[in-house]
């Protein structure tokens, strides 16, 4: 017995299945973008009062003020190394950076800038990670644009390499306009 | 593979260390120790089971053994003992991590068919049957 719509009915798993196959392949093509973004970008930053950790270098007071990079780093993060050529390039530029060492010793850390450059204005450590979670950030390294009014404006998750340089210098020079 | 080869990958393999390294220090006080009230400690470890780990992205914080994982715990841990309720700590990473970091997502238009479908579904089946039994009588 042939019921009325039945062979529309027919097709419906095939069409189903192409229609999975389809997503499935999607998103082999084009992975999901995994990284976890900070809820915090428009909002003011956390206060942060973090310890000095180099001999000789001031830590964070939380009144810090003014347009300025804050960059999570660590001596023991290898795309950390990598990326301090970058800020040293924006420091030449009047970038301010702060910068938060997370789970750091001050003697890996003093040789880790003895050996890679120090571009920073005040380094705070963060033994426990606890600002890093305050500021919304998933892992080293990771840096957030401040504007003049404390305002986080901007965040990049990952080195900062050349292809970023020009992104990141024009973020800064927004944040210095409120 | 020539044995001379072979020897070179395994010296090669012993030698190399992950780029993505922890930093080797010891982990947090509180990642693995737990608090002293037993109330509080089930409080916190059943937060900890439902807070999504941010590295690992397949895992609670309670099952992970990542560094930040540890990190997290050892802050449930601290804020549950400080006396703060679940609920504002879960607020507290929601606020920065959104409802990604949780596995209690809330209710909202892009999450309603998490809790709709099943009664949609529910519905559809009702209907099916009660067409197939009046078929039957």
């Amino acid at each position: 017995m042939r019921v009325k719509g039945q062979g529309l009915l027919l097709w419906a798993p095939l069409l189903a299945f192409v229609a999975f196959f389809a997503l499935v392949a999607a998103g082999l093509f084009k992975p999901a973008d995994t990284a976890v973004r900070s809820k915090l970008i428009g909002k003011a930053l956390p206060a942060l009062t973090l310890p000095p950790i180099v001999p000789g270098h001031p830590g964070l007071t939380g009144e810090e003020r003014g347009p300025r990079l804050v960059n999570i780093f660590a001596s023991w993060c290898v795309p950390c190394a990598a990326e301090v050529e970058e800020l040293a390039r924006l420091r030449a530029r009047g970038v301010v950076i702060d910068g938060i060492a997370v789970r750091d010793t001050p003697a890996e850390l003093s040789a880790f800038l003895a050996r890679h450059g120090n571009p920073y204005r005040a380094i705070g450590s963060d033994a426990e990670s606890r600002s890093m979670l305050a500021l919304g950030s998933s892992g080293v390294p990771e840096t957030f644009v401040v504007d003049a009014a404390g305002v986080i404006r901007y965040q990049h998750i990952g080195a900062i390499g050349p292809q970023d340089f020009e992104a990141i210098l024009r973020a800064v020079e927004d944040a210095r306009t409120i | 593979m020539t044995w001379p080869c072979a020897r070179l990958l395994i010296a090669l393999l012993l030698g190399a260390s992950p780029a993505w390294a922890d930093s080797g220090l010891p982990p947090s006080p509180y990642a693995d120790k737990q608090l002293a009230d037993p109330r509080q400690e089930a409080a916190a470890t059943a937060l900890m089971a439902s807070l999504r780990c941010l590295v690992c992205q397949g895992q609670s914080i309670a099952d992970s053994e990542a560094e930040m994982a540890g990190d997290m715990r050892a802050l449930v841990r601290t804020r549950i003992a400080a006396g703060d309720p679940p609920g504002a700590v879960r607020d507290w990473l929601m606020a920065r991590y959104g409802n990604w970091v949780s596995y209690d997502p809330p209710l909202e238009p892009a999450t309603w068919p998490l809790w709709g479908a099943p009664l949609l579904f529910l519905g559809f089946g009702a209907w099916i049957a009660r067409r197939r039994f009046r078929k039957a009588a």
